[in-house]
């Protein structure tokens, strides 16, 4: 299987200070792959290099996507070419609703934004003003529509489960794997990346590798399932002290 | 901030300006600005007033219970006028009011009687056609007891004048339980002084609702309407939607006095500037216990080749009262820009959003042409942070 996505050796700087220390991997088209680590270890950092925010800056490497150097592009054309992500916090827009939004999003692939609303009871939020007043899930909610309706190939998800209660993980979840194409037989046309600390969202979407990121860099990649319970067990301490590190 | 100087002697008078027997006679151009500007067939209206330079041109009601007429012609035949004539603004508070007193260019004059409450807008239009007027009006609106009124008054000028002023008094009288919704919508040009002086005297359980809009360039405005909500239970509220362009001189004020008990006020003021000067002014004095009101302005910076000025002030003669404001300036949020290029839009798209959502205080009673016109040229506007 080609891959989709192919990071080299990449290196990124924020406001001078290195987070990221050659970084690689590569997500075949059809996977998900998902990264764990604490807060700070450089996972935002990664999402937000690979959707190319100018704050992020690459010191080295290479953004490979679809066969194209995508490194140096900006984040509306990597946006164009098939990338989409989902913010932890997004920000709120005042007067703009969340209905303008969708409509920007939305390519001509026949999505209707009006069904695809209702299907996930988020109708009555279309003319909100986007992301005001929105609880945790809501937010999240919020996000993946405008996902579903941008319909990317490659889906970004910053903390998907963070903040959100528990009556509307369920929802949540639901609603990445229809992103991710998770209901449909392989072979899938969607990747995905994830990124958590907390490991939840394992229980909703399933992943099929995984990664741990330490001070910028990958300590541990492997089944995600077996990494998870690793770090219940034995916490991020556990990944530092693993011998497996030196392969990566 | 001194007020930028107007040399009122620099202007001739609008009356010695030919102006055509009639609307059908203005070029093609000139029609399609004032279709845009709210003049148009298909919107439907109760009532409309056109002025060219010193001249009425069009001046028709359409229901009963409604006047509409030039004031030239209500001085001399509604007998009360003496009641409202320069009662709510004072003909020696500044040089333009002195001169609008002294020789006077006609204005409109609408009344709705008592109990009568219009559905749609009247619709009023003072244009300015010919090169080097001053332009001189008085208008008087008077909302009678239980009585409502949308009014809509668009003020422009021929799309090649080289400079022209605007002097527009206007007395507003909101009686007892009536309300008065009225939106001011500006195209002046570049080369155009405006002195519009206002004030509003609002009576028990009555309702004022001010929006004013002024999107295009315009070499200077000054203004700051006085309201008086002198009854019980009366109340007022204010919008402000400003595009301040470079070269532009904008200095809007509100000054709201609650005088009775129950009142309450809101101003409200959204500016976004591209350069030139803008001051935003807002005032309210509590002179009766029990009172409410709120400030808010807030003001975009698109470039560092102008001036923003937020100005609040809050007055309290009573210790009973809530007075409270929120002003703020700032550039446009780097987040919610990168935040809409990550859906696909380039900076300018993202950035021209941002601003339209900004300005997008709802509008009651805009005609659709007119709010496309101004998301036209909001969308257009070529914007840098």
């Amino acid at each position: 299987m080609a891959n989709l996505l192919e990071i080299r050796d990449l290196w990124v700087e924020v406001e001078g200070r290195e987070v990221l220390k050659g970084i690689s991997l590569e997500i075949p088209v059809g996977e998900t792959h998902i990264i764990f680590g604490r807060n700070g270890s450089g996972k935002t950092t990664l999402l937000m290099t690979i959707m190319g925010f100018p704050t992020y800056k690459v010191k080295h490497g290479q953004i490979i996507f679809k066969g194209e150097d995508i490194t140096h592009l900006p984040p509306y054309e990597r946006a164009k070419r098939g990338i989409g992500i989902m913010f932890q916090r997004p920000p709120t827009i005042k007067g703009v609703k969340l209905r303008e939004i969708l409509k920007l999003c939305a390519k001509e692939n026949g999505v209707k934004i009006e069904e695809l609303a209702r299907a996930f009871q988020f109708e009555h939020f279309l003319d909100r003003e986007v992301n005001k007043g929105f609880s945790g899930g809501e937010l999240k909610k919020s996000e993946l529509l405008q996902l579903l309706i941008q319909d990317p190939d490659l889906v970004l998800l910053d903390e998907p489960e963070s903040g959100v209660d528990l009556e509307n993980i369920h929802l949540i979840g639901e609603m990445i794997k229809k992103l991710l194409q998770k209901d449909t037989h392989r072979p899938r046309k969607k990747s995905g990346l994830i990124i958590t600390h907390t490991g939840f969202i394992l229980k909703y979407v399933a992943a099929d590798l995984g990664y741990v990121i330490m001070n910028g860099e990958i300590y541990c990649k492997g089944n995600p399932i077996e990494i998870f319970e690793g770090i219940q067990k034995f916490g991020y301490e556990g990944c530092q002290q693993c011998l497996r590190r030196c392969e990566f | 901030m001194a007020e930028k100087k107007i040399d009122l002697k620099a202007f001739k008078s609008a009356k010695e300006a030919k102006v055509p027997e009639d609307l059908s006679k203005l070029s093609p151009e000139e029609r399609e600005r004032l279709r845009l500007l709210g003049l148009d067939e298909n919107i439907p209206h109760e009532g409309e007033y056109v002025q060219v330079d010193a001249k009425p041109l069009l001046c028709r009601r359409k229901v009963e219970g409604l006047e509409v007429m030039p004031i030239s012609q209500a001085l001399k035949s509604f007998d009360k006028i003496g009641d409202y004539l320069w009662k709510a603004v004072s003909p020696e508070k500044d040089e333009f009011t002195k001169a609008a007193a002294e020789d006077l260019d006609d204005g409109y004059f609408i009344r709705v009687l008592p109990g009568y409450k219009l559905v749609y807008p009247v619709q009023t239009c003072l244009y300015i056609r010919t090169d080097e007027i001053a332009q001189k009006v008085h208008n008087i609106v008077i909302v009678e007891e239980g009585a409502e009124l949308n009014l809509i008054t668009s003020c422009s000028v021929h799309p090649h004048i080289s400079s022209a002023l605007h002097i527009g008094i206007s007395e507003f009288y909101v009686k007892k339980g009536g309300k008065l919704t009225f939106t001011m919508v500006h195209m002046w040009g570049e080369k155009v002084a405006v002195r519009p002086r206002t004030g509003i005297i609002v009576e028990e359980g009555g309702t004022y609702v001010s929006t004013y809009v002024s999107l295009f360039p315009v070499n200077t405005i000054q203004t700051a309407p006085v309201c008086r909500l002198t009854g019980e239970g009366a109340r007022a509220s204010f919008a402000t939607i400003i595009a301040n362009h470079p070269g532009s001189h904008i200095d809007i004020g509100g000054e709201v006095h609650l005088e009775a008990e129950n009142t309450r006020t809101e101003i409200i003021s959204r500016n976004v500037v591209y350069g030139g000067i803008n001051i935003a002014r807002g005032k309210i004095i509590a002179k009766a216990p029990k009172v409410k009101g709120h400030l808010e302005c807030q003001g975009l910076m698109l470039s560092d080749e102008g001036l923003m000025m937020a100005i609040p002030e809050l007055d309290s003669h009573y210790s009973d009262v809530e007075l409270t404001h929120e002003a703020a300036v700032g550039k446009i949020a780097r987040e919610e820009v990168e935040y809409l290029m990550a859906r696909g839009l380039t900076e300018d798209e993202a950035t021209s959003l941002i601003v339209k959502g900004f300005l997008s205080v709802k509008i009651e009673g805009l005609s659709q042409e007119l709010q496309k016109q101004i998301d036209k040229t909001l969308e257009l506007a070529k914007l840098g942070f």
